[in-house]
């Protein structure tokens, strides 16, 4: 790893204004994954302002709505009474991610900033445009397995690999953000993006800008709700796909619907046309094989991935059956 | 405790003339010595370069390892797993993959278990860090170092260190209610042997033996 220097920042501003000054700066806050990608060489910042020490952990549930601090541990938003009583989607797409170490490190912000873990992205011999732009794409024609089957381009497929995120979408998260210019707030669906010609960026943070907090709106998905996350192993493995469900079911009808799939796009990937269709049915397998079918509309495999187009509805069909049975 | 069997470790090494891992430090001085060109012999020599270095690139770090306070001088990109290791002379504690997928690093800072090779050193101000070697109260095993004995919980032992830290805090965190929790919270721990079934055993028995741990 190349040597840099560190610097503590003690509050936002501070953040932000630290890293004003500096052209290879970033900021780390669990390190879970900037390290790695330090060690390989696929980053290699000069200086590291360490945010650790920011006030930004806390969870304040406020009249319609939950604030987590971009700080807070993924552990500690997961098992959090509160959390898992009003927002339980969440809290089982946090226990999905990762390991309890690693959950115990990485920080809301930092989980939601997190990179693909696309092979070729990782692997500084390979070409990668996300990595170094028009430099080309090894996934594809390449081994890509694991990768996208929406909204890809011609140069990049790679998916984002969060589970928190996918819950987050689904449940209209809010991002609070911080910068040069002052404050501003950013819709959760709005937060990550395409790749398009520029798949170096994988968000819409503007540059020196820092997450302060996520919020998210009280909902009436709590009970029948389901994150299912289907893998090489049963735990510790990135999703081949994972769908996030929130049904509000009121006497064999569904009144509202939230559906997020994760593992298969370059952001998490929501599903507003299943959703709709969803809206006034009586649940019933025919039903939620009808907004499968519809959310995979467009879908789009490049070899090795072929089999999430059929992995995709059945799980999506899965999730939907399971969490309507709770 | 860890103060004493640092010392008893020195003398050990002292009495046997020199450890293997001072062997393998000075064989690869020597191979690296015969690689480089006569101008940086010179300058290694006098160690001016490094001094320089040293002064430009390190930070300074106090820290508590199993009891024991630290105060320190390293470079920013130390991982808290090589500062154990390469400078403390902790070996207990294992570097299995680097890369925060096999556990094996597992140790706890401030109570809680996290990976030390995808922390920084250089974020551990104050921190109190607790590894494998900080868990015996002299001959005395932990009890979950007994059970892992008594349970078969092992077979090449690598990755042990890193499970039986990994295995205490999966009690504390009231994640030892069932097998099947246990296997899920204790999934960051890989164990290319397989005990993971004697794994289980041995935390469940801590776990019903309900000692404080």
């Amino acid at each position: 790893m190349k040597n840099f220097q560190i610097i503590r920042a003690l509050s936002s501003k501070s953040a932000v204004s630290s890293i004003a000054k500096e052209n290879s700066a970033m900021f780390i806050a669990g390190g879970t994954n900037l390290v790695d990608l330090m060690k390989k060489n696929v980053v290699a910042p000069d200086k590291l302002i360490d945010i650790n020490g920011v006030d930004l952990k806390k969870i304040e549930f406020l009249t319609g709505k939950v604030s987590i601090g971009a700080l807070a541990k993924n552990s500690q938003v997961a098992e959090d009474k509160v959390i898992k009583e009003k927002y339980p989607l969440l809290a089982l797409a946090l226990a999905a991610g990762a390991s309890q170490q690693i959950r115990h490190m990485a920080s809301v912000g930092g989980n939601m900033l997190q990179r693909t873990r696309c092979s070729y992205f990782y692997n500084t011999d390979m070409p990668c445009n996300k990595r170094v732009p028009k430099s080309g794409c090894g996934a594809i024609g390449g081994s890509n397995r694991m990768h996208a089957i929406f909204g890809a381009s011609d140069s990049c497929i790679a998916v984002h690999p969060s589970d928190m995120c996918i819950a987050l979408a689904a449940l209209e998260a809010t991002v609070l953000v911080e910068g040069p210019k002052g404050k501003r707030e950013i819709k959760f669906t709005d937060f990550h993006r395409l790749p398009g010609n520029t798949p170096e960026k994988d968000n819409t943070l503007l540059e020196k800008e820092i997450i302060t907090s996520i919020e998210i709106p009280t909902n009436n998905f709590t009970k029948n709700i389901h994150y299912l996350k289907v893998r090489d192993r049963s735990s510790y493995a990135f999703a081949l796909v994972s769908v996030a469900v929130g049904l509000d079911i009121q006497n064999n009808t569904i009144q509202d619907a939230r559906l997020a799939m994760g593992g298969v796009a370059h952001k998490p990937w929501r599903l507003t046309e299943a959703e709709e269709f969803l809206k006034g049915k009586t649940v019933s397998e025919a039903t939620f094989k009808k907004a499968a079918d519809l959310a995979m509309k467009g879908a789009r495999s490049y070899g090795d991935n072929d089999f999430k187009l059929t992995l995709g509805p059945n799980a999506i069909t899965e999730a939907l059956t399971i969490a309507a049975s709770k | 405790m860890a103060a004493k069997r640092t010392i008893r470790n020195k003398a050990i090494e002292e009495e046997s003339g020199s450890s293997r891992r001072d062997f393998i430090k000075k064989s690869g001085l020597l191979t690296a010595l015969a690689l480089a060109p006569p101008s940086l012999v010179m300058a290694s020599e006098n160690k001016w370069d490094e001094k320089i270095a040293e002064y430009l690139e390190t930070v300074p770090l106090s820290l508590e390892v199993n009891g024991v306070k630290h105060t320190l001088n390293i470079e920013p990109r130390t991982t808290l797993l090589d500062l154990l290791r390469e400078q403390l002379l902790l070996t207990g504690t294992k570097k299995g993959c680097d890369h925060g997928q096999c556990g094996a690093c597992t140790v706890h800072v401030n109570g809680t278990r996290i990976l030390s090779c995808l922390s920084l050193a250089s974020m551990q101000q104050n921190a109190q860090v607790t590894t494998i070697e900080g868990l015996s109260q002299g001959k005395k095993l932990h009890p979950m170092q007994e059970a892992f004995i008594k349970n078969d919980g092992f077979q090449c032992g690598y990755c042990t260190p890193g499970q039986i830290m990994s295995g205490i805090a999966c009690i504390k965190e009231g994640h030892a209610n069932s097998r099947e929790e246990i296997r899920e919270y204790m999934s960051g721990n890989i164990c290319r042997c397989g005990a993971y079934h004697n794994i289980v055993d041995a935390i469940t028995e801590v776990k019903e033996g309900g000692k404080a741990l």
